[in-house]
């Protein structure tokens, strides 16, 4: 009965049916499956069949982001289940994203934590305007591994030079790394401003992410 | 030598892609769009004055529904034609809707340096000399900002770059840089100073301004207020969608249409509510994201189809287009920038799009390169050439000349090839020497392109503007740093 339901599991993912992806796992906890079960044999081969089509061309981003909807529609049940038993699915991360103070863009921010959270990445995304304090106050709070930040216009792309600074100054820069990206940011300005990683694309901010978590 | 502007004029050339139906129901379906789902205005001035103009206003959202019927009269108080002018008033562009005018591009971050080739960040210099060779250059009839001058302060940046191109053209200039209230009012002040006061620039604006709107469905609480500043000064203002087939608009291009023509048509709207009558323009650079990495793709069918769409949608409104063509997604200039600028142009001409941007970017509108500057300009001449079209009248059916050659022969020596022979299109940078010439030189288009704007970058210094001016354009710019000192922290 676990293989048939988890056979189910892993097509609604390839299928791009979250709704069905939901369904199925309460189904699946309903029937007294362990919920690291039906993640570890329901959703992440589905989840890997999409990778794997989406390398190979097959599928296109639009399949990936449907199918890490599914993914957390059912780690929405999952995940109180997972409490009550004290287990936890392993972390890629935590990342706290925004776009910086003065702009408003975000459709590639949201690509962005899309990605990571796709690839196991616990995102908070801060939305945009956000203040340089905001930045600073949240690293605090919840002491992530990555702050991203994003701008679309060279005239607020300089505010990410001052949460770099203002993470200086408040003795965080150590205890986490900075990514940057947006239109007009550059390899040279990342570098210049003291960023640890930039990319150009989603796809390329998740590798970034992996290697500055050393994994 | 600068001589006439290259604009495409009362071409021969036409393309249908929309009929008046499937305008219609575009039109419909974005009326209902404004008025059921709304559109966000993050600017309480904004809102007042939808408010006022009863729309449905939520404070909480800052998102507003306004009634088709009151768009719809908004937009007719629009003036369907007027003039882009320019200091030197030879060189005025007409919006009557018989022109196709290019301007340079905008707003790149980094430059093929010239002389070293080194590709790096952009400076108030930079956008100077990339002005210097755009006025030398016959096919640019008006600039953007090209490039950012990033060596100046951000709260005075934008109007950094409008110095540093009046100081070497007389062109029109259409700003896309300048995003708040403050920074459009000290622009309007030094473009008054130039003409002569703000009258003279009511009725001579020799300053556009461009704002981007934000897609799906949005707008910037800046570019709105900049833009009801430009509009009561007479500036002409247009909004620009850049809504994206599968991020940030319907992956079908109808979709994408309607999500873009909401956002500029409620904008235009809100002109209208605010300064009745005020001239303002469509403005447009959709595209599709890839599919592979949600990036701006700056090429394909999709932007071919929008540069011709988009235009039938802006005569419907009864206003000028300003169209993102040229803008290519290659890294250098070569096949992809070639094929990309080429049939972009080609179908926002085809539907005489009055204004295109714009010559010289790669990489999406981020790298300014010289050689792409010079090599537009080419694609534009072949262009202009091509929408003169086919004359077909006594003087062109040449039967005189027919028979006077007779079989056999041919019609080189002839008075009629000598009086009609600088019709022909002649390239400056297609190589049609014979093949052993190039085979032991191996050198082309991208080598003489970018020698010649190395002779104008050399040779070529024009200064339209009296010392006296340059110093109030200097002041003006100093005050507005000294009062807008950017808050410590």
């Amino acid at each position: 009965m676990s293989q048939e339901i988890f056979a189910k599991l892993t097509q609604s993912l390839v299928d791009g049916d979250p709704d069905a992806t939901f369904e199925y796992t309460k189904e699946a906890l309903a029937a007294g499956v362990e919920p690291m079960e039906i993640i570890k044999q329901g959703l992440i081969p589905g989840m890997n069949i999409v990778g794997e089509k989406f390398s190979s061309g097959e599928y296109f981003l639009p399949d990936l982001i449907i199918a890490a909807d599914g993914m957390q529609k059912a780690m929405v049940l999952l995940e109180p289940e997972l409490l009550k038993r004290h287990q936890a699915v392993e972390s890629a991360g935590t990342v706290i994203l925004g776009t910086v103070k003065g702009d408003i863009h975000e459709i590639g921010k949201s690509l962005v934590g899309t990605m990571l959270s796709a690839n196991g990445f616990k995102v908070h995304d801060l939305g945009v305007d956000v203040a340089t304090e905001t930045f600073v106050q949240k690293a605090q709070e919840m002491k992530p591994d990555i702050i991203g930040l994003s701008a679309l216009l060279t005239t607020t792309m300089v505010n990410q030079r001052e949460v770099i600074k203002a993470l200086a100054n408040a003795g965080l820069r150590d205890k986490v790394k900075v990514m940057v990206g947006g239109a007009p940011v550059t390899r040279s300005w990342a570098e210049e401003i003291g960023a640890d990683g930039y990319a150009e694309d989603a796809m390329g901010a998740v590798q970034i992410a992996r290697t500055l978590v050393g994994k | 030598m600068p001589g006439k502007i290259k604009s495409v004029h009362d071409p021969r050339i036409s393309l249908n892609i929309l009929s008046k139906e499937d305008v219609q129901k575009i039109h419909t379906a974005t009326l209902d769009i404004i008025e059921s789902v709304g559109v966000r205005f993050p600017s309480h001035k904004a809102l007042d004055i939808l408010e006022a103009n009863h729309a449905q206003v939520d404070r909480q959202k800052m998102i507003a529904k306004i009634p088709g019927h009151i768009i719809e009269e908004a937009l007719s108080k629009a003036p369907p034609v007027y003039t882009l002018a320019a200091i030197d008033p030879s060189l005025d562009l007409p919006l009557d809707g018989t022109y196709s005018h290019l301007g340079t591009d905008g707003c790149g971050v980094e430059i093929l340096d010239a002389f070293t080739g080194e590709r790096r960040r952009t400076t108030k210099k930079d956008v100077q000399d990339v002005a210097r060779v755009a006025d030398y250059l016959d096919e640019i009839a008006f600039h953007w900002v090209p490039i950012s001058a990033q060596d100046c302060p951000p709260q005075s940046r934008s109007l950094h770059e409008l110095e540093a191109i009046w100081l070497v053209s007389k062109k029109h200039l259409q700003t896309e840089s300048i995003i708040n209230e403050n920074e459009m009012k000290t622009a309007i002040d030094m473009a008054a100073a130039i003409v002569g006061g703000r009258d003279a620039l009511r009725k001579r604006p020799i300053l556009s301004v461009m704002q981007c709107t934000t897609s799906p469905l949005s707008h910037d609480g800046g570019s709105l207020e900049a833009g009801l500043v430009a509009a009561e000064a007479g500036l002409p203002i247009g909004y620009m969608t850049m809504a994206s087939c599968a991020t940030t608009g319907p992956v079908t291009l109808a979709g994408n249409l309607v999500v873009g023509n909401a956002e500029v048509i409620s904008a235009l709207a809100l002109m209208e509510m605010a300064y009745p009558g005020c001239p303002v323009y469509y403005a447009a650079a959709q595209t599709s994201a890839d599919l592979r990495t949600g990036a701006y793709t700056g090429g394909g069918p999709e932007d071919f189809l929008f540069g011709a769409a988009t235009n039938v949608l802006a005569d419907f409104y009864n206003v000028p287009l300003s169209m993102g063509a040229f803008a290519t997604g290659a890294k250098e200039p070569g096949w992809q920038s070639a094929v990309e600028n080429s049939l972009s142009a080609f179908m926002a001409v085809s539907t005489l799009s009055d204004m295109l941007l714009g010559a010289g970017l790669l990489h999406g509108s981020r790298i300014l390169s010289y050689e792409m500057l010079l090599l537009d300009a080419e694609i534009w001449s072949i262009l202009c050439s091509t929408f003169e079209g086919i004359v077909v009248d006594e003087e062109n059916l040449a039967l005189d000349v027919i028979r006077a050659v007779g079989p056999g022969g041919n019609f080189l020596a002839q008075k009629h090839t000598k009086k009609h022979m600088n019709e022909r299109w002649l390239p400056r940078y297609m190589d049609r020497r014979p093949y052993n010439v190039w085979e032991q030189k191996r050198d082309g288009a991208r080598e003489w392109a970018l020698q010649d704007a190395q002779k104008i970058l050399r040779e070529y210094h024009p200064q339209p503007l009296e010392d006296q001016l340059v110093a109030e354009l200097d002041r003006i710019i100093h005050h507005h740093e000294m009062k807008f000192k950017p808050q410590n922290g």
